[in-house]
């Protein structure tokens, strides 16, 4: 049994059933069936508060104090029973401000303080660091000596667990991070860990009481024996002594330190406030955790007792005693058991503080920084969670490290229970702002910075400095030499403990400069708020009849004088007047009635307008209590308007923007709905203009088909326009495929130096058949001195036959004229086509360009073409840097100009801009 | 007796082939290139017939087919509005109108024939 092959995979087995319970809770959880909603589990995880300190360290203690161990348990158990209020009060505030940590609390109490919760922080992690440390030298002893050979029990240390030490560290931060940041919520709930560490607080209740039922009624013939023959040893007799005059200060600083660290802990803050899911569990609470302290401290002192006894008076392995009185007795089986006990307790401590702490590392140490230097701001699509958690797993890993690096330096010489109070003393700090700050409204942000770093100063001074220095030697600690420097003396304090005395001053220095810095400071709007908040928690619903309550001690007349200050003496009186008149008072009373709550919530009411609700509050209730409206207060509530009336003034311009943005999306909307409109009527248009030729070709074909008598002569007719109307459908396809092309872009383009006389030339001479059948002259002015185009050779030809080829539609038959003319112009080319055709009416101009325009204006007389040949011209135009735009008067004919760059003026560009 | 057609439309190739369709379906045939050459001929003589299109110059088919409803002279003249623009809301619209029927370009030169026979057969038919 005392094998290490067999206490290791024993041990390792054990975290495996607690990870496998806390797997289960949380899947349980996830599947909205929790396991950990219930009165006694929450009970169970608030008793993480047992830990090795309890189950080792107490037998320790009453080895050497008696029964002043007891205070650990007393304090806790004054708190809940007496000061519940309080602990309700902190869970109240917790749930409505979604507080995840106990550095989330303070800070949040004191206008949400990045610097605060920083500080809370960083002093959790030094505070708690021997408090890890105690658990791994706990767990560290209870290996040694159930796995030691009995010779070796005496001194531990030559078991040489020095570095398994370190193990334990490394498999405990491992369980952490499997408990801890398996994923992230919202709420910081960690169901699994709570099932878990209740599981845990069974196993080491179950494994202590045994172990004490066995010492005393199987070592021993029950109570009764064991005291008695411990009352005939004289080592032993001392202990039954009550508490001599002058460690009776150390009974009230332990159980006061105690009373604090039951909620200032950041694990049992974590299992009380954060975990707890409904307030009526703490409820239950409130008697079961003081009866689970009750049976766990049941054979303590007969175990010590016992111990002492088989040890002949030494308690040099006190802290031990209930692992070796077993083992002495060759209890192999219960001493394994007890050394499980054990390692629950540390466990769970362990895990808890190690996943709240690294909450708090991440959450207010680490985020702030991160949002500080906008390193998140960047690739928001990011998944932080998965940062989130490599934050939290590292900073288990930095508590356990720190945990194990201190219990290296201390090493074997302290007790337990010294190390813990150490920790106690240091988080008993966070106390007076936590009840400063849920008490009193003025407590500011401040005080609480100046009394946490004044109390946790003294706190390093007084308790960590000497447990780290004096650790051999009892040596001389006074800096320069000096008594009343002495760490356990200051100012020549004597006569107390270490642990009274460094409460003594902490707590001087906390409180002194929490008040003393509180009185002379002011809060901010989001501070006083918070404060107001805080402090009123769970009265809101009770608020009209509080300030009713005061009611009677006001006349009538003082409101009016006080509403006249802040909304002008006429409106004043005006609503007193009406207000008077409603409920069918009269106006002499006014001078000589008191107020009634109805009065001063009116007055309430009317003073909102003017300076917001939560000032007007604050302005009725301190006139109502009697104290007047100070200066201050004045100078607090118009700060506090001005805030607001800087946020209105953001509304407004956010609203602005919003209409405007608004705005901007109605007429794009609208713009988008025109252009679907067009895209609907091109498309209706297209098909018209497809359809028309398309009834030739098929009527003429099946009257050829239908009609074999057909003379020669009609036949070869009907075929001809047969022919022409596929090529005019040819033709409009491809002009629609352009103007598809040109409209997304897709229209290539060989632009380059040509000349356009030939392109002229081409044009003409392609259109010279249908000129001369329609009895058409046509006209060119060509200079042979012209200079090189710049452009798309192909496309101008386009643009002039187009242009050509409407003009002869256009002109009449027989008589017909075209002329084309071309003459350089401001570094352009502008080529001109006129006709003495009808011409166009000025309200017409502009839309002939459109698509399809002639087809909406059947009036025109526009006998063919498809009417995209302007539309097409105009985008290649414009696309190779000229423009096209046409002149006419109706009844004089038509002229379209359209302009195309000189080449050369091209190239001189190209090397002016070298 | 031969029925009397007006062909409204100003496309020259479908003039063509519609005037060579009735001549052939032994109707009497007239042919306007516009909405008020239509009408003046309509006044001129009327016609069993009326083959119209829409998207003609100087009024569009609708306001003619609207004219021949609104005069009493005309109101036993067939009107087979025939036309390239195919949605339905133009067919809808020519309907309520008063068009007898809404043929849509291109059309089978057999069945059109036919109609035109059916209704020119029909007329002779209730005259006698």
């Amino acid at each position: 049994m005392r094998d290490p092959l067999i206490v290791l995979p024993v041990s390792l087995a054990y975290l495996g059933l607690l990870f496998a319970i806390a797997y289960w809770a949380d899947k349980r959880a996830d599947a909205g069936r929790s396991v950990v909603i219930s009165p006694w589990v929450y009970t169970l995880s608030i008793a993480v508060y047992c830990t090795s300190w309890t189950f080792y360290g107490s037998v320790g203690r009453a080895a050497v104090g008696g029964m002043d161990f007891l205070t650990i348990y007393l304090g806790p158990t004054l708190m809940i029973v007496a000061g519940w209020f309080v602990i309700v009060k902190i869970i109240r505030i917790s749930k409505r401000h979604h507080i995840t940590s106990i550095a989330d609390l303070i800070a949040s109490r004191f206008g949400k303080s990045h610097l605060l919760a920083g500080l809370v922080t960083v002093i959790a992690i030094i505070g708690i660091t021997p408090y890890i440390a105690l658990q791994l030298k706990a767990i560290a002893d209870s290996y040694t000596v159930l796995t030691a050979a009995p010779a070796a029990i005496a001194d531990p240390v030559a078991g040489g667990f020095v570095d398994e030490a370190l193990a334990v560290a490394l498999i405990l931060a491992i369980f952490s991070i499997l408990f801890g940041t398996r994923h992230i919520d919202t709420t910081e709930h960690h169901q699994g860990m709570v099932a878990a560490v209740a599981f845990e607080s069974v196993i080491k209740l179950i494994a202590f009481l045994t172990a004490g039922i066995f010492i005393t009624y199987g070592l021993y013939s029950g109570f009764g024996d064991l005291f008695a023959q411990g009352a005939a040893d004289e080592s032993v007799r001392a202990l039954y002594a009550t508490p001599a005059v002058s460690s009776g200060g150390l009974w009230v600083s332990l159980t006061v330190l105690s009373m604090l660290a039951i909620f200032c802990l950041p694990r049992q803050f974590q299992v009380i406030v954060v975990e707890n899911m409904e307030i009526d569990h703490f409820r239950k609470a409130i008697w079961l955790f003081p009866l689970y302290l009750l049976l766990i401290n049941l054979f303590v002192f007969p175990i010590a007792v016992a111990g002492l006894l088989q040890n002949g008076g030494s308690a040099a392995q006190a802290d031990m005693f209930v692992l070796s009185l077993p083992l002495d007795a060759g209890q192999e089986l219960l001493a394994l058991f007890v050394f499980i006990g054990g390692l629950s307790a540390a466990t769970g401590m362990v895990i808890v503080a190690s996943i709240a702490l690294a909450t708090m590392i991440c959450n207010d140490l680490v985020m702030p920084v991160l949002l500080r230097h906008g390193r998140l701001a960047t690739g928001e699509n990011r998944d932080i969670t998965k940062l989130l958690l490599l934050i939290r797993r590292i900073g288990i890993c930095l508590v356990l490290l720190l945990g194990y690096l201190y219990y290296q330096m201390i090493g074997e010489a302290i007790a337990l229970v010294s190390i813990g109070l150490v920790s106690f003393a240091a988080v008993a700090q966070f106390a007076p702002a936590i009840l400063f700050g849920i008490y009193w409204k003025r407590a500011t942000r401040a005080g609480a910075l100046g009394g946490l770093i004044g109390g946790f100063t003294v706190w390093g001074y007084t308790l960590l400095y000497p447990s780290l220095v004096a650790v051999e030697e009892d040596m001389q600690l006074h800096p320069f030499g000096l008594a009343a420097l002495d760490p356990h003396a200051l100012f020549n304090v004597t006569g107390m403990d270490p642990i009274s005395h460094a409460l003594f001053w902490t707590m001087l220095a906390n409180v002194g400069l929490l008040v003393g810095i509180s009185i002379f400071t002011r809060q901010g709007p989001l501070e006083r708020s918070q404060a107001t908040q805080f402090v009123e928690v769970g009265h809101e619903s009770t608020e009209p009849a509080r300030v009713g309550a005061f009611a009677g001690t006001t006349r009538a007349s003082e409101l009016e004088e006080l509403a006249a200050r802040f909304v002008g003496r006429g409106r004043a009186h005006q609503a007193f007047e009406r207000h008077l008149r409603e409920r069918g008072m009269a106006r002499q009373n006014l001078r000589t009635a008191y107020a009634d709550s109805e009065m001063l919530r009116f007055t309430e009411r009317l003073l909102a307008g003017a300076v917001g609700t939560a000032s007007a509050r604050v302005v009725v209730a301190s006139t109502v209590r009697g104290n007047a409206v100070t200066l201050d207060d004045m100078m607090a509530v118009v700060d506090e308007a001005h805030e607001v009336i800087g946020y209105s003034r953001q509304l407004e311009e956010k609203s602005r923007a919003l209409e405007q943005a608004t705005e901007e999306l109605r007429e794009a909307n609208a713009r988008l709905q025109e252009l679907d409109r067009m895209k609907d009527e091109f498309l209706s248009t297209v098909t018209h203009e497809l359809r028309t030729p398309l009834t030739s070709i098929r009527s003429f074909s099946e009257i050829l088909h239908d009609n074999p008598e057909l003379s020669t002569e009609e036949r070869s007719q009907f075929l001809q326009i047969i022919i022409k109307e596929s090529e005019r459908l040819t033709r409009l396809i491809n002009q629609v495929l352009d103007l598809a092309r040109l409209d997304a872009g897709r229209l290539e383009f060989e632009i380059e130096p040509f000349r356009l006389a030939d392109a002229i030339d081409h044009a003409s001479s392609t259109l010279t058949q249908v000129l001369r059948e329609r009895g058409v002259t046509l006209e060119l002015d060509v200079p042979s001195s012209l200079p090189q185009a710049y452009g798309d050779r192909d496309r101008v030809i386009q643009v002039l036959m187009n242009l050509l080829s409407n003009a002869e539609k256009f002109v009449p038959s027989g008589e017909g004229w075209i002329g084309v003319r071309v003459r350089p112009h401001e570094q352009m080319l502008q080529i001109s086509i006129s006709d003495n055709g009808p011409g166009i009416g000025k309200e017409h101009q502009q839309a002939i360009f459109d698509r399809f325009s002639q087809a909406d204006q059947p009036d025109s007389g526009n006998p063919t073409g498809s009417g995209l040949g302007l539309a097409i011209s105009q985008r290649l135009v414009e696309h190779m840097g000229g423009s096209i735009w046409v002149e006419s008067t109706l009844g004089e004919g038509t002229t379209f100009h359209f302009t195309l760059p000189i080449a050369e003026s091209e190239a001189l560009m190209g090397q002016a801009a070298k | 007796m031969a029925g009397s057609v007006l062909i409204v439309d100003d496309e020259p190739n479908i003039v063509l082939s519609l005037r060579f369709l009735m001549e052939h379906a032994g109707c009497e045939v007239r042919v306007a290139h516009d909405g008020e050459e239509a009408l003046r001929m309509l006044g001129e003589r009327r016609a069993d017939v009326v083959l119209l299109d829409v998207m003609i110059p100087k009024k569009d088919g609708y306001e003619v087919c609207q004219t021949i409803r609104s005069t009493q002279d005309w109101k036993d003249t067939y009107v087979i509005m025939l036309t390239a623009k195919g949605r339905e809301v133009e067919r809808e619209k020519g309907l309520a109108i008063g068009a007898d029927e809404y043929v849509t370009k291109p059309f089978s030169t057999r069945d059109l024939s036919k109609r035109v026979q059916e209704i020119v057969a029909q007329i002779n038919a209730s005259k006698a």
